[in-house]
Order: C-alpha cells, then structure tokens, then sequence
C-alpha cells in the first residue's frame, strides 16, 4: 500500500507541533522517522493512523485521502496497551474476526515468533515488560496489516530482545511486504531496519533531511556503511561532537 | 556513542528492576498465605477476651442483666426466636427489601450513570442535579417518601433503593469517564464502533468501580433498611429492635444487632466472591 503525506501540519491549542511535512511512500518500503524527543514523531504517525483526525493537510493511502482509521493498518504503541482483563491469547486475537478455533491457531503462530508460546493463559499483570511488549506486538502483526505504525516499539525492551524483535519485524515484512512507518529515537535501528530514514528536527518538527539506507537486508549491524551514516546522521542532529 | 550505551544500559536495568518487584510480590504473596492463620488468631484474641470477661462479669451479677445481658443469654434469644419460628420472618421480610431496593437503586444507577458517562451532554443535564441531591442526606427524604407512599412496603424499598443509587452512580460515572484514554485507541485501531468499544473495553474496564460501587451500596442499603424499619413495621430485624426496646428486653435488641451483622457481612462476602471472581485480572487483588 502506498502512503502519501501533502505538507501535514499539525498544532495543538496555538503552538505548532509538525509543519509542512511532505512524505511519498512507495508499497512495501520501510520508513524511519527519526528525530529527538518532542519534535512531532509521535503527532505525525497518529495524522497517518487517523486516531487523529485534526491535522491540516492531506495523507492519502493507496489513492484515497482519508482522515478515517483504516481497517488495513495496525498500530504499535510505544507502550504495551494491553487489555488486563483479557489473557495472552484473547489480547492477540482481539482484533480478528472468525472462528474462535482459526483465530487461536493464528494467533498461536504468532505468539510461536516472538516466543511466548505457552504462555497463552497469563495475564498482562503476570508479564514483564518486554513480554508484554511482545504480546502487543503479536497482536498487531496477528491480522497481517497492510500498512503497519510503529512508535518506538522496542525502546522499553533490553538489547537482546529488542535485536530479535526487529528480526521478527524484517520477517514479517518479507512475508507479507507490508508498508511499515517506524517513530523511533535510535539511530542503529533505523538504520538496520529501514529504506529511508526521514530526519526530522526542531520545534515545531520538520523534515530536516531524508536519507536513504541502499544496502540489502539482512544487514551487517556493525558494517562499515553503516557507521558512516550514523556519522551523517548525527551531524544532521547536531549531536556529532568531534 | 554516548546515547548508544545509554540506551543500553537502561535496556538492562529496566527488566532487572521487573524482576525484583515481581520477586517481591511473590514472596509478599506467600507470606500472606502463611500468616493467614495467624492474622485470624491474632485478630480475635481481643474480641474473644473480651466477650469471656462481658460472660464472667454479667454472670458475677457486676453488670446489671437488664442494661447488658450476658453474651450466652443473646444466644439463647436468637435460638428461641429461631424455635417459635418468627425469626425466619423477620430475617426474611429484611433481606427481601434490601435486595428489592438494592435491585432498583442499582438498576436506576446503571442507566443514568451509563447516560451520564457516555453522553457529554447528559452529564450537563443531568450530573449538577444528582451531585446537588446528593449533598442532601438521604435520610431526610424519609418524613416525605412517608408523606407520598404511606408506611408500607413501598416508601421502605423506595428508601432503601435511594441509599443504594448514589454511591453505585457515582461510582459508575467515575469508572466509565476513568477508562484509560489509550485502550479506547486500542480498540479504535481496530475499527470497533460504538457499540463494539462499549461492550468490549469501556464496559469490562469500569467493572471494577461498578463493583466497589455496588458493595458501598449494598452497605447503604442494611442502612437505610433499619432506619425504614424503626420508622415504622411491624416484621423485620428492624422492628426487634423497636419491640426490644418497647419490651425492655436488650436481650432481643443485640440479638437483632448481631443478626443484622452476621447477614450484612453475609451479602457483603457474595457480592466480594463476585469480585474476586469477575477481576481475577486485577492487579492490585490478593487472593
Ligand atoms: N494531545 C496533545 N495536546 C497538546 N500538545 C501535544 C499533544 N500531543 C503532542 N503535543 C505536543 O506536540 C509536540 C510533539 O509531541 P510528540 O509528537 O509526542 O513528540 P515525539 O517526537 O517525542 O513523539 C510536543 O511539544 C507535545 O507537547
Ligand atoms: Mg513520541
């Protein structure tokens, strides 16, 4: 699915917290929104989600400009979100529809991939943090969403973890070649994980620069390339203190 | 570099200090079970004392059996009131206004609440009104509902109910304009409508102060039950206590006492095992 940003803004009671934000994205690519903390990322991929609706400009998905929720796109919040009245299992199938039966057996699949399986009768206040992460995590890939939001999904979750949760993302992306918009603060897993990392800076937030990430995936997380660019990068942000 | 450790290392720290919280909820939990037994012993030491010494004392003739009978002499009022067979009607007649008022109180609480919570505009209609009337102890209603209905059953169940719907409204506006902005997303994500949200997040999320709701009325209700009954009855546990005091018999009085206590708690631990039952969930409930 493609997605489309027509200079986006968007300002809360007076103050302007994204401007002008102009975005083509092609089906199947991997954006990053990169940027420090309050400069918009999060304003940005709820206008796109359509969980707010009151922004100005235009965001057009596949060909239709719509200020709806799709039914075609999941979100991942940076917190777990959970439901704490319901089970591991009925947390990932709540968004499916169907047979009871079919719907658990995808949804046991996909707690298989990102290793919860038997843990499909716990309750939320029964995980750690990254389990339950990882729960919502199953429970936003489980209806193979065409366009897939992310904001900081994996910033709660310790390095080992968070390493193999972009895999199973990079999985997921190549079986179903979902369109994925990631928010995220950490420069190496943009760069890992995305085609185009697009910079954004100020307040209010805009695009400073977009940068394209041209390497095959699997990447070399330690790669040459790649710390050249997080070089660039930081000089972008002004974080780069030689 | 720098934000590279960073990120690293409060990667480590924030499973590890789940870790030690989890550690100490399960060793507090434990410690709970052992010393459950002991929380009970310890707890009716000085009750139990203090019922011998009130037995030894009234037996000793110190305190006069007309003001203060002993605990045994109680005892045997609620087993004869229990042999001659009037006792089951009076337990009966109470239990049933109670639970017609609280049926109704919680009945009419549930509708407006659930209006008042969903509908913005309903709130301004209507939530000054109620906030107002509840500002007015609800007893003083009594010489009027008296006025209106009469002394019979209906100004008593009418009486009870009112008791009963405050605390379960309030608690039911307070649960749904409570539930967490962010799980109403959730659910909008997934393109639920109204009626879907309602019954799949709002509803299950404010069970819990519904619940609480629902047993401070309940408490309201054996209130408002024994005001409605001195007022004026001629069965129920209220008017033992009545009669007792017409009949100078203290004896029947604290007989009536305790039956109201022991039947309160009663109510009062079904509608907890409701709870426990229903928010098994929960964090915060130890078992
Ligand atoms: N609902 C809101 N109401 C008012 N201000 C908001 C709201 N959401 C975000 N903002 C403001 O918009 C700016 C960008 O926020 P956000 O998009 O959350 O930043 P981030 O890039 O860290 O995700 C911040 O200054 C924040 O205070
Ligand atoms: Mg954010």
């Amino acid at each position: 699915m493609s997605l489309a940003l027509r200079d986006v803004s968007r300002t809360f009671n007076g103050t302007t917290a994204v401007r002008g934000v102009n975005l083509e994205v092609e089906p199947g690519e991997i954006i990053g929104l990169l940027g420090t903390s309050g400069c918009g990322k999060s304003t940005l991929l709820r206008a796109i989600s359509g969980l707010d609706s009151e922004y100005d400009g235009e965001i057009e998905i596949n060909g239709n400009v719509s200020r709806q929720i799709q039914d075609t796109a999941s979100f991942i919040f940076q917190e777990p979100r959970l439901l704490p009245w319901l089970n591991v299992l009925d947390n990932v199938t709540f968004g499916l529809t169907g047979k009871r039966k079919d719907k658990e057996n995808r949804a046991i699949d996909y707690l298989e991939s990102v290793g919860l399986r038997g843990k499909e009768s716990l309750y939320p206040r029964e995980l750690s943090g990254g389990m339950a992460q990882r729960v919502a995590i199953a429970r936003a890939l489980v209806t193979s969403p065409e366009i897939l939001l992310l904001d900081e999904p994996f910033s709660a979750l310790d390095a080992f973890t968070k390493m193999q949760l972009q895999d199973l993302l990079l999985d997921v992306w190549k079986k179903y070649q979902s369109t994925i918009v990631m928010v995220t603060h950490d420069i190496d897993e943009a760069m890992y994980l995305c085609d185009r990392v697009v910079i954004l800076k100020g307040q209010p937030g805009e695009v400073e620069r977009e940068i394209r990430v041209d390497q095959e995936r699997p990447r070399d997380r330690g790669s040459e390339y790649l710390a050249h660019l997080k070089s660039e990068i930081l000089e972008c942000l002004d974080l780069n203190k030689k | 570099m720098a934000e590279q450790q960073n990120s690293t290392v409060s990667g480590y720290a924030s499973p590890a200090q789940i870790d030690i919280k989890q550690k100490g909820k399960q060793d507090s939990s434990k410690k709970n079970k052992g010393s459950l037994l002991q929380t009970v012993l310890y707890g009716s030491i000085i009750p139990v004392a203090l019922i011998v010494l009130w037995e030894l004392l009234s037996r000793a003739g110190v305190v006069p059996s007309n003001q203060l009978p002993a605990p045994t002499t109680i005892l045997e009022k609620i087993i004869s009131l229990g042999q001659d067979g009037s006792l089951w009607g009076h337990i009966w007649i109470t239990t049933y206004r109670v639970f017609a008022g609280f049926i109704i109180g919680t009945v009419a609480a549930i509708v407006l609440g659930a209006v008042v919570g969903f509908y913005k505009k309903a709130e301004q209609l209507f939530d000054p009104m109620i906030q107002a009337f509840r500002s007015i102890p609800s007893l003083a209603w009594v010489p009027l509902f008296i006025l209106w209905m009469g002394i019979g059953e209906t100004s008593k169940v009418v009486m009870i109910a009112v008791g009963v719907f405050f605390p379960v409204y309030l608690n039911i506006v307070s649960g749904i304009l409570g539930v967490d902005r962010k799980l109403i997303e959730v659910g909008k994500m997934y393109g639920l409508n109204t009626f879907q949200l309602v019954k799949r997040i709002i509803l299950p999320a404010s069970l819990p102060s519904f619940l609480v709701g629902m047993r401070s009325g309940l408490g309201l209700g054996w209130m408002f039950v024994v005001a409605a009954e001195l007022m004026g009855a001629s069965q129920g546990l209220g008017f033992l206590l009545v009669f007792g005091q017409n009949m100078s018999s203290p004896e029947t009085i604290l007989a009536s006492i305790i039956l109201f206590a022991i039947i309160g708690k009663l109510s009062d631990w079904v509608l907890k095992q409701v709870e426990v039952r229903s928010l098994h969930w929960q964090d915060r409930l130890e078992k």
